[in-house]
């Protein structure tokens, strides 16, 4: 293995003097001089039609600057795909849709002016079920969504993005199989990525045609690219700050930029939008429903011979990203099973509950979440160990799978046989695993289980980034990257990977503000692309600005470029240390290296998640402690391994394994409320429960990346959930398939209590 | 008069017309009232922090008590800065994250530099509250067991999940500081 001079080393993040002195700027620490604060009114019905508002109270309220309905909003369209999302609309959707836009000169103000807009409604029958929602009778959303089905065939990646997963032939794989079982899971239990931050924004126009917006989005170029899109002919500017975690939930942002660039427009004067954290909870993203009826079969030996079935999503009140989120869930589906007859069809729903969007694991959690419990039935069936299973079934080099664009691309990446097998050798798995159903110890009410979850992206490579970097007289260098900071220390990262390259100290590189006006294209640090695509836009920026260097001293000292390397500022000639100038004499303290690099989308390079679970359950009251969470990946080469550790252990949050404990939103079906919209009642981890938590990782290089890494990115969480499952079911001997696996479900399943229904009361 | 104006206005001010707080050394004689630089009787002391002061080092995340975001130290101990008012802080001595370095020569606190070291932080937007949190507990018991430091932080949310680097940033600081007495 190389020895690198940052890469793979503990650096101190660039950002870690900010951070723990609270110098670090979020963007609701941030304030324009004479800027005003937005609130919105929302709807406390799920469905309904706006009869009247009346807003003429509102409107001369002492400190009120403007009030939008629907009547006088800008005619902007959001949502994907089409465009079926209104700023503002005579019909409401859900409970906490925005009915009506404040801007006043404070907060208090701005509140007390919400309470004085009188509006009637006429209340329409909702639907919360994904497939009660597609029966004929069913309240219908939109009017161009029949049966509430988003349409498929829609552009959200390329000419033909994957829609459906269908190879071979069913028949066939009926016929080969040995055991054909049938099931339906569900993940369902709207599971809220929750940043400690909630949305929030700042527009202000210039003129009637260029809008600025300060927020803390993960990819604010790409709040620039769909605003420009949806708003019509105008520029925007896009400034990101730190991200108080987004966990993929504040990518697009358009859901609280749209509103606040409106009001913004209104009143000629910036806004400030910034939602409180029950308006968060209610009204921004959560996960999608995911239900799969599926039918596997599978041969004795474990071989599975066909999958077919329907993926039902249900999307909520609109799409942010359903479609796409879909396209990509498919795609993982083929890189953990290889199966010669496919038949998988999915259909996004819309359901008069807060809208779905984009969280960490993208589509594919979601899939996972309710196909892996099927699986495993099959799994059960032929009497295969799980990880036996995973490690013939998970994609080598070679073999081949639909990607989101539809086409079939073949793995080029490395095998993770070695990771699935050193995970197991650590968590115990041969010990521990006593077989389907079984539990590894009983002792007295309290009963021990083990499960296994895998997961897999190929979107490690997705999409385009550009960099540039530039070379000062002074020996440092700046790369140029709309990447904001999120968490996973990207921004340092990409500055180790610079400093590596141009052998400088680490403090002599920086990177600008993720500010759209001064960076070239990024599409942000999403899809688990941070090491492997953006990474190597940047090297190949800080490559050719080198290349410009080398080229210039070439001239200047009568060498060849190639005899060159350079050190902490100085440029040699190859074994000749008295040979040497300073970058600025070798660029003549006038003219800049500029070097630019660009990444092309290849999703060729899956990268690759494990995780091993123990649960202890209490057959008393029905409570799971998580005692054992083994995590096995492998990165190609670590950046940084504390900032790598931090993204493992994640695997926990952002309605990651936990979404199988006890992370729900809770949706009152008589009334279409969530009724946990607060940091109590919705449940989270505290350090009084920490699992025990360790961590496999594999540095087997990647030979198409400068520095060999793939990374792991968004996908620690992925596995998880499922793996919980079984894990559970193993302890207490009864298969459990309804997230999250509270205390009452535990003791149904045991058959200790009745079983309630989802939204009823015990 | 706003809602939360009129839902405060029955607190006993007891005639007063300002309050003493002093905030990381400084002392501030803060106007009851409305408008800038005034304490509104609905504000809370996270508000006056932030938006009075311009301490914004200080976070909120679920404003209600919930998460310890916005975890300060009032004479040494932790409180939730969100659900204390103001004016009810007269007379006490707060200190935020932005007081925690050594004022006379810049040094970081051995937590800080602690939580830097161990890189105990992801997004860092519950940072402040955690090292508080950990400040007040330190102040008490010097050399905690790790259940301690669990106990202790129990009520800070983290939803990136740096739990473990945060216990490992606190049981070293710990450890650093009764070496070093
Ligand atoms: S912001 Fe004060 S406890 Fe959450
Ligand atoms: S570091 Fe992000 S919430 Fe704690």
């Amino acid at each position: 293995m190389t020895n690198y001079r940052f890469i793979g080393k503990s650096t101190q993040r660039k950002d870690a003097l900010d951070i723990v002195t609270g110098k670090a700027k979020f963007i609701n620490d941030f304030t324009l001089p004479d800027m005003l604060y937005g609130k919105v009114l929302r709807s406390p019905l799920p469905h309904a039609n706006i009869k009247s508002i009346d807003v003429t109270e509102a409107k001369s309220f002492p400190g009120v600057k403007a009030v939008l309905t629907y009547k006088d909003v800008p005619d902007w369209m959001a949502g994907s795909a089409p465009q079926h999302v209104r700023i503002l609309d005579s019909k409401v959707r859900y409970v906490g849709e925005a009915v009506a836009l404040v801007a006043a000169e404070t907060e208090d103000i701005g509140a007390e002016a919400l309470r004085l807009i009188k509006v009637e409604y006429e209340s329409l029958p909702a639907v919360y079920d994904v497939e009660e929602a597609t029966q004929p009778d069913a309240p219908q959303l939109y009017e161009k969504f029949p049966r509430n089905i988003l349409p498929q065939g829609i552009r959200v990646f390329g000419l033909h993005p994957l829609q459906e997963v269908v190879i071979g032939d069913i028949e066939k794989g009926l016929e080969d199989a040995d055991f054909v079982i049938e099931g339906t899971c569900s993940y369902e239990n709207i599971p809220n990525p929750m940043p400690p931050e909630s949305p929030a924004v700042i527009a202000a126009w210039e003129g009637p045609d260029t809008l600025n917006v300060w927020l803390g989005s993960q990819g604010p170029h790409i709040v620039k690219v769909a605003l420009e899109k949806w708003m019509g002919s105008i520029n925007i500017r896009s400034v990101g700050y730190s991200v108080g975690a987004s966990y993929g939930s504040k990518y697009m942002s358009w859901q609280y930029t749209m509103p606040a660039a409106a009001l913004a427009q209104a009143t000629g004067r910036p806004v400030k939008l910034s939602y409180g954290k029950a308006e968060h909870l209610a009204a921004f993203t959560v996960r999608l429903g995911s239900r799969i009826h599926g039918k596997v079969g599978i041969k004795k030996d474990g071989t599975v011979t066909f999958l077919s079935g329907d993926w039902l999503v249900n999307t909520g009140a609109f799409s942010e990203a359903s479609q796409a989120m879909v396209a990509v869930g498919c795609g993982e589906a083929q890189l953990i099973l290889r199966c010669p007859n496919w038949s998988f069809k999915p259909k996004v729903v819309c359901t008069n509950r807060t809208a779905s969007g984009q969280v960490r694991g993208f589509g594919g959690q979601e899939l996972k979440c309710a196909l892996l419990p099927i699986l495993a039935l099959g799994m059960e069936k032929a009497g295969i160990d799980p990880v036996d299973f995973f490690k013939r079934n998970y994609v080598k080099p070679g073999e081949g799978y639909y990607w989101r664009d539809g086409e079939w691309w073949v793995c080029e990446g490395i095998d993770y046989t070695k990771a699935i097998e050193k995970g197991a050798e650590t968590f115990g798995w041969k010990e521990k695993w006593k077989g389907w159903l079984k539990p590894t110890s009983v002792k007295g009410a309290k009963r021990r289980g083990v499960g296994v979850g895998i997961h897999g992206n190929a979107d490690a490579g997705e999409d385009v980034s550009e960099a540039f970097v530039r070379l000062e007289t002074n020996g440092t260098a700046i790369i140029y990257c709309g990447l904001p900071e999120h968490g996973t220390g990207q921004r340092t990262n990409i500055c180790k990977m610079v400093a590596e390259i141009l052998q400088i100290p680490l403090d002599r590189v920086s990177v600008t503000p993720a500010d759209s006006l001064v960076n070239p294209v990024e599409i942000g640090p999403v899809g688990s692309r941070g090491t492997y695509a953006i990474g190597s836009a940047v090297i190949a920026a800080a490559e050719d600005a080198k290349e410009q260097l080398f080229e210039k001293v070439a001239r200047n000292l009568k060498v060849k470029p190639e005899d060159l390397e350079t050190l902490d500022g100085m440029v040699y000639v190859k074994g000749k240390p008295e040979a040497r100038i300073s970058w600025g004499k070798g660029m003549n303290y006038s003219g800049t290296c500029l070097g630019r690099g660009r990444f092309e989308s290849d999703f060729s390079k899956p990268n690759f998640m494990m995780i091993f679970t123990e649960v202890e359950v209490d057959t008393t009251t029905g409570k799971i402690d998580l005692i054992r969470v083994v995590g096995a990946t492998d990165v190609g080469q670590i950046i940084d391994p504390l900032c790598l550790t931090n993204q493992l252990d994640g695997c926990l949050g952002s309605a990651g394994i936990d979404s199988a404990l006890f992370e729900e939103a809770v949706l009152d079906t008589r009334l279409g409320r969530i009724m946990n919209l607060n940091m109590i009642d919705y449940k989270w981890r505290t350090f009084a429960e920490l699992p025990e938590m360790e961590h496999v990782i594999l540095e087997t290089p990647f030979s198409t990346h400068r520095f060999h890494a793939i990374g792991v990115g968004e996908i620690t969480p992925s596995p998880g959930p499922p793996a919980v499952l079984m894990a559970v079911s193993n302890a207490i001997g009864v298969w459990m398939h309804d997230y999250p696996l509270t205390p009452d479900k535990v003791l149904s399943s045991l058959g200790k209590i009745a079983a309630t229904k989802r939204g009823e009361r015990a | 008069m706003t809602r939360q104006e009129k839902k405060f206005s029955g607190v006993a001010l007891e005639g007063k017309h300002r309050i003493n707080l002093t905030v990381n050394g400084q002392l501030y004689e803060l106007a009851i009232g409305r408008g800038a630089g005034k304490v509104n009787p609905s504000d809370t002391l996270s508000f006056t922090l932030r938006e009075t002061l311009g301490l914004t080092g200080t976070k909120v995340s679920c404003d209600s008590g919930a998460c310890g975001a916005c975890t300060v130290l009032m004479d040494g101990r932790a409180v939730l800065s969100c659900m204390m008012l103001s004016i009810e802080c007269d007379g006490k001595e707060v200190t935020t994250i932005e007081g925690l370095k050594d004022p006379k020569t810049g040094e970081l606190d051995p937590l800080q530099q602690s939580f830097i070291d161990h890189t105990a932080f992801q997004c860092g937007f519950c940072t402040p509250g955690m090292i508080m949190s950990s400040k007040a507990l330190l102040n008490d018991n010097p050399s905690p067991t790790e259940e301690e430091v669990k106990e202790a932080l129990s009520g800070n949310f983290c939803r990136c999940i740096t739990h473990y680097h945060v216990v490992d940033a606190v049981m070293d600081a710990a450890k650093k500081g009764v070496e070093s007495k």
